[in-house]
C-alpha cells in the first residue's frame, strides 16, 4: 500500500491519513453513536410562526405520555437564569422562548423521554397559544421607520444592531469625484447553510457523585464550548469536561453552541442521567445557524486604462433574530474588510449594518475566514464588471492591477497587512493551463454560430489564520492556538492539540509537522484532539486556522522538544552542545562520524539516562500567537455552456491554482480544493434558504435546500503555486476554504460571460435555470 | 414483534417495535453504528446497507420488513481481519475526509461493483447519486471505487487462473 | 423523525391484504416500497393506526406479457424496469422513465404502483404511464377491474381507488410496429422530483406514419397529464420537422404548471416545448435515421 506512513522526514509527502482505518470500517465514534446505560432522549418543540407572542404552554398531556421523564419551557429555564445565553457576537440569545418567539423552528419546549420515538409522540402532544405578530422577513423592511421591532429585550428599541465601517471616507469619496470610470452594482450573496453530513448534537452527562459534567458534543471548538457553558451554567470550569468525538463535518455549522446543548445540559442536570439530543436535519437547516445573506452595493472608481483607484462597498447583513455570527468581537462584519482583494486600490471605504429580522439567527462563517467569502465574491464579480464596461477582457485587468511581488508585505486601505504571494505568477500559470487563448477563441467561434460559452476568472485573496491575540478575540478570550508534544521512553509521540478537525486531516498533517521536526514518522506521532481534560486551550478549528495557528504551535513546539533533546544528545554523543549536529533525523557529534543518535535513543535517555540536574522526561506546551494572519489566494477559471432551450449552465472544465504557501501533504490539500470547489458550485447554482413573507422557512431539508450529488458535480482541475508565508514557522497558510472562497465568482463570472453579448452585467446566485432562461427569453433567444 | 434477521452472515432474533427504522435497530439493536443518518427525507445515503444484496437506505426500511431477509452494513465488508478493496481503495486514494458519508457510500459502491465489475466513472457517479458527501466533492470517491474495481478484477483473475492450473472447477 | 406507533401486518395473498384493507379502512395504508410513505411517516405528515405491508405477497411479484399486454405486477421495484433489458425493444420507455427516478437505492425500493398510487403529480411513471395509455389493475372485495390511466389520477395525491382497493398491476400495451421512446426531465439536482417532465411514446405504422403516439406530462399540473392536443397533432403524421414544430408547439397547451421554486409556469411550459421538439427528433432519428420535411 501507497500510504507512507513509515516514512522519515514526511514534510510535503502525500501519506495516508492516519484517521481512516476506522472509518472506513465503521468504527468511527461520532456523538450519535455514544450510547451510555440509561440514556434518555431529548426532542424539542419548535414554533410553526416566524414572530408570535406565546400566550400559553400546556404541557400535562405530554408529561402523562408513556416513557416521559420531564418537560421544559422557557419559563422553567427562566426560573434557573438559563432563558438566554451569550452568543458569539456578543448578543443574547434565547434558549427556549419566554414571552413571544422571533423565528420559525425556534426552540419553544423540550421532551425527555426513555426513547427518541416517545420523545417525539410527547412533544407532538404540547399544546402552545399563539397570537401572530407582524413579520419583518426583509432586512431593508426592517430598518423602516415604521417596521415592528423585534428585540424588545434590547435597550436600543430597533432593527439595527450595528454600524461598522473601515478604510478611509474622505480619500475614497475624492478619488471617486475624479474618477473618469465609476462602475456600482448591488450584489446578494444569498442566503445559505453549512450542512455538514452528520448533524448537531449533544450527550449531556452529569455525574452527580463525582460533581462532573460530561459533554459529548458536535464541536469545533470544545474549548470555547466549555468556557461558554460553564458561564452560561454557574459550573465550575474544571467540572465540565467537553468531549467532541469524531465530528462528520462542520464548516462553521459546529462552532457555536446550541440551545439543544443548553437544555440537553438543563435535563441530565435534573434527571441526574445522561441525556442525548441529536438534531433533525430539518433542525439543523431551518435553526442551527447559517451563513452569509448579505446585501451588498460595490463601486470601484478607476482610470480609463482600467487602472482601479478608489472602492467603495455598503452592505445590508440579515442576522436573523440574534446576532449569532462567530465572528471575533471587534469585528462584527468579520473580516470582510479584505475585500480589495489582489488588487492594488489607493483607497477604500466599506460600511456594513447588521439587522435583525424575523428568521433564524446567524450568520456562522460557512468554509469561510469570517465573511471573506462575501468579499472576495463581491470583489471578483465587480472587477468583471468594470473589465466589461471598459472592453477589456478579465485576466488583462487582473494582471493591470494585481498587487505586485515586490510590494508585500503589502498594507492594504482597510488596514491589513498581506504577508506574501505572487499573484501574476499564480494567475499566469492558470491561464497557460487552461489554454486560456484557445478558448477564447473558441468562445468567438460559438457566438459566431449564436452558441453561449463563458469562461470566469477569479484572483481571490484571502485572510486567514486569527489571529495575532492583540486583534482578535471570542467572547474576550485571545485567538491564539496552542500544542503540547510529550515523547514516551521507547521514541513514540503523543501530541495534544486546542483545536478540532472534522474531516482535515489533522491526525495526519499534525502527526506530519511534528515528525518532520523531530526526526521521525508520521506512525510515531499519535494526534489527539477534542478533549477538554487532556488536550491543552485552544480557539478551535474554523476559518482555515488550525495550520496556521496550532500548526504553528506544534512546529514550534517541536523546537522546543528539540532543544532539549539536543542536550541529551550532547550527554550521550559526549561532546559539548554546540558540537552537536541535527540533520533532520538524527544528532550527531561534529567531526565525529558515526557517531549519532536517534531521537529514540534521546527519548529513551530522556527518562533513564539524563545529564546531571536535567529533568527528566521530553514534553513541551506550546501556545502560539501568531504574529500576524496568512493570505492564501489563487487563481481560478471556469469555463461553462449555456443550454439555451433549458437554461442549464454546464461547468465543461474548471482549474483552480492555489497558493497556500508550504504544503504539508499534497493529497489532503487536493481533497480540500475538491471539498471547497464543489460546495463553492452549490452556492453558485443552487443554494438559498428563501422565507415568504410570513417568515416561512421555504427550503428546511435537504429536498428543497440542495445539495450536489456525485452526478450533478463538475470535475476539478488543480494546480499550485508556492510562496511560503515569512512569518509561519513552517511557510504555510492554510487552505481548507480558498476553494469555497474563491469559486463562486469565477463560476457567475463565466454565466456572465457567456450572456454579456446580450448586454448582461451581473445575475445574483444561485444560478437557478430558470434565471438565465429569463434572460434569454428577454433578449427573444430560445431553442 | 420478533423478528428474525441475518446482518453480516449472522443471525440475529430480536424483539423490535414495528415502528423502529431498520437504521436504529442496526444502530441501536445490535450496535453497528458505522451505519449513519444524515436527514429525515431519505435524501442523503449515510444509512445506505444491502438489503438482499442491493443498496437500499435504511432509514426508509422498517425493521420488521428485513425479517427473514439478508442485511450487510459496513461492518460486514471486512473479512478475516482483511480489508475489503474497496475499503483500501478509499484510504489509498483519499476518497474520504470526515467519514461520515463513507460507509454508505461503500456499500452503494459494492452493490454496483456486485453487478458492474466494470464500471466507467459515469456509471459510479451515477451508482452513488444517492449518496451525499459534502466533504471530498466525489472526485477522489470515484477514483476510488475504479481502484478497487480493477484489484477485484484482479483478484478473480489470480482466482480462475489458480482454477486453471489446478484443473478444478468450482461449477 | 420516528414514525408514531402502528399496528403491523404482513399479508401473503391478496386476498388477506384486501380483507385487511376493509377491516380497517380509512385507518390503514399499504405499504409497497415504503419510499414516499415512510418518509411522510418520519415526518409525520402521515401517521396510520395500520401498515398493511404487501412486500410478502409473492402474486404482485415479477411481469410478464400476455394477451396484447406487458403486465407489471405492484411489486415491481423502479430498479427493476431500469435494468429489465429484454424489455428495451418493445418498451423502451419503461427503462427511459425508471433510470430518472430518485436515486438508486430508492429505486430499489419503490414499486411502479406504488408511485401511480401515490399519485405525485411529479411522479415519473404518471407521466410515462399516460403516454404508454396503461390501465391499472385493481382488486377489492368485489372482485378485479382496470382503470384506464387516464381515469385513474384524480388529483393531487387522489386516486380513483377505492379506499379497500389494491393495485396489484399495471398493464402496457404491447405496440404494433416500430416503436421509440424518450423520457425528458429536468431536475434541480440529481434525484430531485421534476422541475418538468415529458414522456414521449410513439409506435409507426408500416408507412412510417406514427400508428400509436403517446405524451405524458409530468410536474405541471395537479395530476400527470396527457398532451391531448399534441397527440391528436401527432398521430397519422410522418415526424417531420413540420410535425416537430407544431407537435412541440401544442403540448404546453395541455400542461397546468404553477409559479414555485422550481421555477415560474411560462418556464415550465417552455420546457416542455422544448422537451418535445427534442425528443421527437431524437425518436425520429431513432426509427428513420434523420428528420425529414414534408
Ligand atoms: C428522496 C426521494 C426522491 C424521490 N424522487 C422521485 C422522483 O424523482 N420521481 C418519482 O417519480 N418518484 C420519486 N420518489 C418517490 C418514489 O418513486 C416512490 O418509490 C414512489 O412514489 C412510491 O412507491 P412505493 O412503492 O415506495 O410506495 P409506498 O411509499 O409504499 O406507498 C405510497 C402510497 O401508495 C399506497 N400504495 C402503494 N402501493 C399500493 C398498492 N399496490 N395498492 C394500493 N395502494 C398502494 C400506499 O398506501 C401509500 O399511500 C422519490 C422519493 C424519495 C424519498
Ligand atoms: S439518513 Fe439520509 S437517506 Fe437515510
Ligand atoms: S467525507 Fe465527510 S461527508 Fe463525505
Amino acid at each position: 500500500m501507497a500510504l507512507r506512513q513509515t516514512e522519515l522526514r514526511p514534510m510535503g509527502k502525500p501519506i495516508g491519513r492516519k484517521e481512516d482505518p476506522r472509518l472506513i470500517r465503521g468504527k468511527g465514534h461520532y456523538v450519535d453513536d455514544v450510547m451510555l446505560p440509561n440514556m434518555l432522549y431529548l426532542c424539542i418543540v419548535r414554533s410553526p410562526y416566524a414572530h408570535a407572542r406565546i400566550r400559553r404552554i400546556d404541557t400535562s398531556a405530554a408529561l402523562a405520555a408513556p416513557g416521559v421523564k420531564l418537560v421544559l419551557t422557557g419559563e422553567d429555564l427562566a426560573e434557573m437564569n438559563l432563558a438566554w445565553m451569550p452568543t458569539l457576537a456578543g448578543d443574547q440569545q434565547m434558549v427556549m422562548a419566554t414571552g413571544k418567539v422571533l423565528f420559525q423552528y425556534q426552540e419553544v419546549a423540550a421532551v425527555v423521554a426513555e426513547t427518541r420515538a416517545q420523545a417525539e409522540d410527547a412533544a407532538q402532544l404540547i399544546e402552545v397559544d399563539y397570537e401572530p405578530l407582524p413579520v419583518v422577513a426583509d432586512p431593508f423592511q426592517a430598518l423602516a421607520p415604521d417596521a415592528p421591532i423585534l428585540r424588545e429585550d434590547k435597550e436600543k428599541k430597533s432593527n439595527h444592531i450595528f454600524h461598522w465601517e473601515a478604510g478611509d471616507r474622505e480619500e475614497t469619496e475624492a478619488l471617486f469625484r475624479e474618477a473618469p470610470v465609476v462602475v456600482k452594482q448591488n450584489v446578494r450573496f444569498p442566503r445559505v447553510h453549512p450542512a455538514p453530513l452528520e448533524p448537531c448534537g449533544c450527550v449531556s452527562d452529569w455525574d452527580a457523585a463525582r460533581n462532573k459534567l460530561t459533554l459529548y458534543v458536535t464541536s469545533q471548538a470544545p474549548h470555547v464550548h466549555r468556557t461558554v457553558l460553564a458561564m452560561v451554567s454557574g459550573l465550575p470550569e474544571h467540572q465540565i469536561h467537553v468531549i467532541s468525538p469524531d465530528v462528520g463535518g462542520g464548516f462553521g455549522n459546529k462552532v457555536p453552541v446550541y440551545s439543544g446543548y443548553v437544555v440537553a445540559t438543563v435535563a441530565s442536570l435534573k434527571l441526574g442521567v445522561p441525556v442525548k439530543w441529536i438534531e433533525t436535519r430539518t433542525e439543523n437547516i431551518a435553526s442551527s445557524h447559517f451563513a452569509r445573506d448579505y446585501h451588498m452595493t460595490a463601486e470601484i472608481a478607476a482610470r480609463e486604462d482600467g487602472t482601479v483607484l478608489a472602492l467603495r462597498v455598503k452592505t445590508v447583513a440579515d442576522h436573523g433574530a440574534f446576532d449569532a455570527a462567530a465572528d471575533p468581537s471587534k469585528f462584527p462584519a468579520g473580516l470582510f474588510s479584505i475585500v480589495t482583494g489582489s488588487y492594488d486600490f489607493k483607497a477604500a471605504f466599506v460600511e456594513v449594518d447588521g439587522v435583525y429580522t424575523n428568521k433564524a439567527p446567524g450568520g456562522v462563517a460557512y468554509r469561510c475566514s469570517f465573511r471573506v467569502t462575501e468579499a472576495a465574491y463581491l470583489i471578483e464579480r465587480v472587477m468583471d464588471i468594470l473589465a466589461q464596461r471598459l472592453k477589456m477582457d478579465p485576466a488583462e485587468l487582473r494582471l493591470k492591477n494585481f498587487i505586485r511581488k515586490e510590494q508585500f508585505p503589502y498594507h492594504s486601505p482597510t488596514g491589513w497587512v498581506y504577508d506574501s504571494g505572487d499573484y501574476e505568477k499564480t494567475l499566469k500559470l492558470a491561464l497557460e493551463r487552461i489554454g486560456y487563448e484557445e478558448l477564447r477563441k473558441e468562445q468567438a467561434e460559438k457566438r459566431a454560430r449564436g452558441e453561449l460559452m463563458g469562461i470566469g476568472i477569479s484572483t481571490f485573496t484571502e485572510v486567514v489564520g486569527a489571529g495575532p491575540a492583540h486583534q482578535f478575540d471570542i467572547v474576550g478570550i485571545k485567538m491564539f492556538d496552542s500544542a503540547q508534544i510529550r515523547f514516551h521512553p521507547t521514541g513514540k509521540v503523543i501530541a495534544r492539540l486546542g483545536v478540532r478537525h472534522q474531516g482535515q486531516g489533522h491526525e495526519t498533517t499534525f502527526a506530519q509537522i511534528i515528525a518532520e521536526e523531530l526526526g521521525l514518522s508520521a506512525d510515531d506521532v499519535l494526534i489527539e484532539e477534542g478533549d477538554t481534560d487532556t488536550a491543552p486551550y485552544g480557539l478551535g478549528t474554523y476559518a482555515s486556522r488550525s495550520t496556521p495557528t496550532a500548526g504553528g504551535a506544534a512546529a514550534l513546539c517541536a523546537r522546543r522538544i528539540r532543544e532539549k533533546a539536543r542536550k541529551i544528545a550532547a550527554h550521550l554523543l559526549e561532546v559539548g552542545e554546540d558540537d552537536v549536529v541535527w540533520d533532520g533525523v538524527a544528532f550527531s557529534a561534529k567531526g565525529l562520524p558515526g557517531r549519532a543518535v536517534s531521537m529514540k535513543d534521546v527519548a529513551f535517555a530522556a527518562y533513564t539516562n539524563v545529564p546531571e540536574g536535567m529533568e527528566p522526561g521530553l514534553e513541551a506546551t506550546y501556545y502560539y500567537n501568531p504574529p500576524n494572519l496568512t493570505f492564501p489566494n489563487g487563481a481560478y477559471i471556469a469555463v461553462v455552456d449555456i443550454d439555451k432551450g433549458t437554461g442549464t449552465v454546464k461547468v465543461r472544465r474548471f482549474l483552480a491554482v492555489d497558493d497556500c504557501g508550504n504544503v504539508i501533504n499534497p493529497m489532503i490539500v487536493e481533497g480540500q480544493v475538491h471539498g471547497g470547489l464543489t460546495e463553492g458550485f452549490a452556492i453558485a447554482f443552487m443554494q438559498d434558504i428563501p422565507y415568504d413573507a410570513d417568515g416561512n422557512c421555504l427550503a428546511p431539508n435537504l429536498m428543497d435546500y440542495l445539495v450536489p450529488t456525485s452526478v450533478d458535480t463538475p470535475r476539478w482541475e488543480t494546480d499550485r503555486t508556492v510562496t511560503p508565508s515569512p512569518h509561519h514557522p513552517i511557510g504555510a497558510k492554510g487552505v481548507g476554504e480558498s476553494p469555497n472562497v474563491g469559486s463562486p465568482a469565477a463560476f457567475v463570472n463565466a454565466v456572465v460571460d457567456a450572456l454579456s453579448p446580450l448586454g448582461v452585467e451581473h445575475i445574483d446566485m444561485p444560478i437557478f435555470p430558470w434565471k438565465v432562461w429569463n434572460i434569454l427569453r428577454e433578449h427573444g433567444i430560445t431553442e | 414483534m420478533n423478528i428474525r434477521v441475518k446482518v453480516n452472515g449472522r443471525l440475529y432474533e430480536a424483539d423490535v417495535e414495528p415502528r423502529t427504522l431498520l437504521a436504529y435497530f442496526l444502530r441501536e439493536q445490535l450496535n453497528l453504528t458505522g451505519t449513519h443518518i444524515g436527514c429525515d427525507t431519505t435524501t442523503c445515503g449515510a444509512c445506505t446497507v444491502l438489503f438482499d444484496g442491493k443498496p437500499i437506505k435504511s432509514c426508509t426500511v422498517l425493521a420488521v420488513q428485513a425479517d427473514g431477509h439478508e442485511v450487510m452494513t459496513v461492518e460486514g465488508l471486512e473479512s478475516n481481519g482483511q480489508l475489503h478493496p474497496l475499503q483500501s481503495a478509499f484510504w489509498e486514494d483519499h476518497a474520504l475526509q470526515c467519514g461520515y458519508c463513507t460507509p454508505g457510500m461503500l456499500m452503494a459502491a459494492y452493490g454496483l461493483l456486485q453487478t458492474n465489475p466494470a464500471p466507467t466513472d459515469e456509471e459510479i457517479r451515477e451508482a452513488l447519486s444517492g449518496n451525499i458527501c459534502r466533504c471530498t466533492g466525489y472526485m477522489n470517491i470515484v477514483k476510488a471505487v475504479q481502484n478497487a474495481a480493477r484489484q477485484m478484477a484482479g483478484e478473480n483473475q489470480e482466482v480462475i487462473e489458480e482454477a486453471a492450473v489446478s484443473g478444478t472447477s468450482t461449477d | 423523525m420516528f414514525p408514531n406507533a402502528f399496528k403491523y401486518e404482513a399479508p401473503t395473498s391478496v386476498d388477506e391484504a384486501v380483507r385487511l384493507m376493509t377491516e380497517y379502512g380509512y385507518d390503514s395504508k399499504v405499504l409497497a416500497g415504503g419510499q414516499s410513505l415512510l418518509p411522510m411517516m418520519k415526518l409525520r405528515i402521515a401517521a396510520p393506526a395500520v401498515l398493511i405491508d404487501v412486500n410478502g405477497i409473492q402474486d404482485l411479484k415479477g411481469w410478464r406479457e400476455a394477451d396484447g399486454k406487458l403486465r407489471i405486477g405492484a411489486l415491481v421495484r423502479h430498479a427493476e424496469l431500469e435494468h429489465a433489458s429484454e424489455l428495451d425493444d418493445k418498451y423502451p420507455l419503461l427503462s427511459r422513465t425508471a433510470r430518472w427516478i430518485a436515486d438508486p437505492p430508492i429505486r430499489n425500493r419503490g414499486t411502479v404502483c406504488g408511485s401511480l398510487v401515490h399519485a405525485d403529480p411529479g411522479s415519473d411513471w404518471g407521466a410515462a404511464m399516460i403516454a404508454l395509455r396503461a390501465e391499472v389493475e385493481v382488486q377489492g372485495t368485489e372482485g378485479n377491474r382496470l382503470i384506464p390511466i387516464d381515469e385513474f389520477f384524480v388529483d393531487t395525491f387522489a386516486t380513483s381507488l377505492n379506499e379497500n382497493e389494491l393495485a396489484v398491476a399495471v398493464h402496457v400495451p404491447t405496440p404494433g410496429g416500430p416503436v421509440a421512446a424518450r423520457y425528458m426531465k429536468l431536475e434541480r439536482r440529481a434525484g430531485d422530483f421534476a422541475i418538468a417532465a415529458l414522456a414521449v411514446h410513439i409506435v409507426l405504422d408500416s408507412e412510417g406514419r406514427v400508428a400509436e403516439g403517446g405524451i405524458g406530462i409530468g410536474a405541471c399540473g395537479p395530476i400527470p397529464l396527457r398532451a391531448t392536443k399534441a397527440e391528436e397533432a401527432l398521430i397519422g403524421q410522418p415526424i417531420t420537422e413540420e410535425t416537430i414544430a407544431t407537435v412541440s408547439r401544442l403540448v404546453p397547451e395541455d400542461a397546468d404548471p404553477a409559479d414555485d421554486l422550481r421555477g415560474s409556469a411560462a418556464y415550465k411550459r417552455d420546457l416542455l416545448r422544448v422537451f418535445a421538439a427534442r425528443a421527437l427528433r431524437e425518436i425520429a432519428e431513432e426509427l428513420h435515421g434523420r428528420v425529414g420535411n414534408e
